[in-house]
């Protein structure tokens, strides 16, 4: 039983450990995508709250934290609560898996990628049953749009992910990172990089397929009816995913912890840091894409998921393991 | 090892709840979340005994797909008020529930069935021709076989789907007239001599185009 109780402190440390990063860095990231934005704009952005206004987020969860939380009298009130937990949750949860060094990860599973596949297309709940339980029409109309728009794009992340295992031969995270260790997946699978890409943009439903929360015609979609606390932590939920899909990105098609060139400056540098560079490095793109793009069309939206996007992967998918069996590169034999 | 059997009961305690509460409770949307939380925990008895890839897929496909379908159907239908109705006391000579009896006594007797069959599991199991090994991910052992051995269920089963996909395609597409598309191809190749049309007209005297 003591031996119990001692794993089971241990493994809460490490997830603190985890967890607490990770919350202070979607504070962090909030302001960079603000900064970002603004620079792109010729505007300052958050300068005033703390040095180069990096407190202000810090600012604006304090400010959240003293609101009054409101819910609506004819709303479904257990699950009206419950929705902002689950998204914040599924967010938190998958960082699990993500490797951040060679044996430096939370939970070394098997099946590493299906448990972030899977986790990620649980967050679709979260955002239904906000819109549903608000029981209003804009909340709804938009929880339906995102609900839409974050399967048809899973789908093509999908079958982008088998692209990759076909490359690696396992569905351990850190055996994907290892595989990448004379090239990165970018360079042979660059196609699919860039539609991983896009379709992260619609799964986290950020600009130009924010259509969720379009507020020329849904007010704020499944938010709308959300205050306080209940909102921040949507906010927080959702900045969290964009950092993980940023994170799967970079385990996926940057080489993970891996150093660009294997060579004395560059391999002192420990992985962790590689790999908060590569997710900095997709979140500035991220941000970029904020910044330029005007919002598309829900119909080309639903096109360029189902016409375009997954055709041209899973033709891709046999691309590459057909080229891997012509030139007898399959792993794990 | 304990903490392993209170995992276990807890998981089938939920299971269980609530699988009955997914018949019990009076909102349809209600239900489908039970069901969901269902599967979850499914799926969480999946990973406990060592099937990872069967639970994560149990997640993905169900949870992730098809209760989202079911949620979509729940909401835009608004069902609700519907199952309030077959909960109310009388009868209102309604087909729903005598059909719903038969299908539920259907479904009982082949569970006596399947739960009979568990008297020849170590027959059955001798008789396997595959070896199941410790050594290697149940991923990849389930990819061993199932593309060699079981390759022609595998492929008879995706045919039910599609057959079942086209078939649900069919029966619910109708083509509505004036319905107003995109196409790219066509916006694109569009040159000035179609686009445009000059019209010599009368003064004050409008033109009709047709279009």
């Amino acid at each position: 039983m003591d031996s119990y109780f001692s794993i089971l402190f241990t493994e809460v440390y490490k997830i603190l450990f985890l967890l607490i990063p990770v919350l202070v860095s979607v504070a962090m990231i909030v302001w960079l995508d603000r900064r970002v934005w603004a620079f792109v704009q010729k505007r300052r952005g958050p300068n005033v709250v703390g040095p180069f206004g990096l407190f202000q987020s810090l600012a604006d969860a304090l400010k959240y934290i003293f609101k009054e939380i409101i819910i609506p009298a004819s709303s479904n009130k257990l699950v009206f609560v419950l929705a902002p937990v689950v998204t914040m949750t599924l967010a938190l949860i998958s960082w699990a898996v993500i490797p951040f060094g060679e044996d430096f990860v939370l939970a070394d599973i098997n099946v590493g990628i299906l448990y972030l596949f899977a986790v990620s297309s649980l967050g679709v709940y979260g955002i239904i049953m906000g819109g549903w339980a608000s029981n209003s029409k804009y909340p709804f109309l938009g929880a339906i749009r995102s609900a839409a728009q974050m399967v048809s794009y899973e789908v093509s992340i999908g079958v982008i992910i088998i692209n990759v295992l076909l490359c690696v031969g396992s569905l351990n995270l850190s055996d994907i990172v290892m595989a990448q260790q004379n090239l990165w997946f970018v360079i042979p699978l660059f196609p699919m990089f860039v539609i991983f890409f896009i379709s992260a943009l619609a799964e986290t439903n950020r600009p130009p397929f924010d259509l969720p929360e379009a507020e020329a015609e849904l007010v704020a979609g499944y938010q709308t009816e959300y205050s306080g606390m209940m909102y921040a932590m949507f906010w927080l939920g959702e900045y969290a995913n964009i950092l993980l899909m940023c994170a799967m990105g970079s385990v996926l098609f940057l080489g993970g912890w891996l150093s660009p060139i294997d060579v004395f400056p560059f391999n002192a540098i420990p992985g962790p840091f590689w790999l908060i560079f590569k997710i900095l490095f997709l979140f500035i793109l991220f941000a970029l894409v904020k910044a330029t793009v005007p919002r598309y069309r829900y119909d080309q939206l639903m096109k360029l998921g189902w016409k375009i996007f997954l055709p041209f992967s899973l033709f891709y998918v046999v691309l590459t393991s057909s080229f891997l069996l012509y030139f007898d590169l399959l792993p794990g034999k | 090892m304990i903490a392993h059997s209170v995992f276990f009961y807890i998981f089938s305690l939920i299971a269980i709840v609530s699988a009955v509460m997914v018949t019990v409770s009076k909102n349809t949307v209600h239900s489908v979340f039970f069901l969901i939380l269902d599967f979850i925990s499914i799926s969480c008895l999946f990973i406990m005994i060592g099937a990872e890839f069967l639970g994560m897929i149990m997640l993905i496909v169900y949870v992730g797909a098809v209760a989202v379908l079911f949620l979509f159907v729940v909401m835009m239908l608004n069902v609700a008020e519907q199952k309030g109705q077959w909960f109310s006391s009388r009868w209102d000579g309604g087909t729903h529930i005598p059909v719903g009896l038969l299908v539920s006594l259907i479904i009982f007797f082949e569970l006596i069935i399947v739960i009979g069959g568990w008297k020849y599991k170590p027959d059955l199991l001798n008789s396997l021709s595959i070896n199941i090994s410790n050594e290697v991910t149940n991923t990849r052992s389930i990819g061993n076989v199932l593309y060699t051995d079981y390759i022609l269920l595998f492929q008879i089963s995706g045919m039910i789907l599609l057959v079942a996909m086209i078939g649900a395609i069919v029966l619910t597409y109708r083509e509505r007239a004036g319905v107003k598309r995109q196409s790219y191809v066509k916006q694109i190749s569009r040159e000035k001599d179609e686009g445009v049309d000059l019209v010599e007209t009368e003064r004050n005297k409008g033109v009709k185009i047709d279009v």
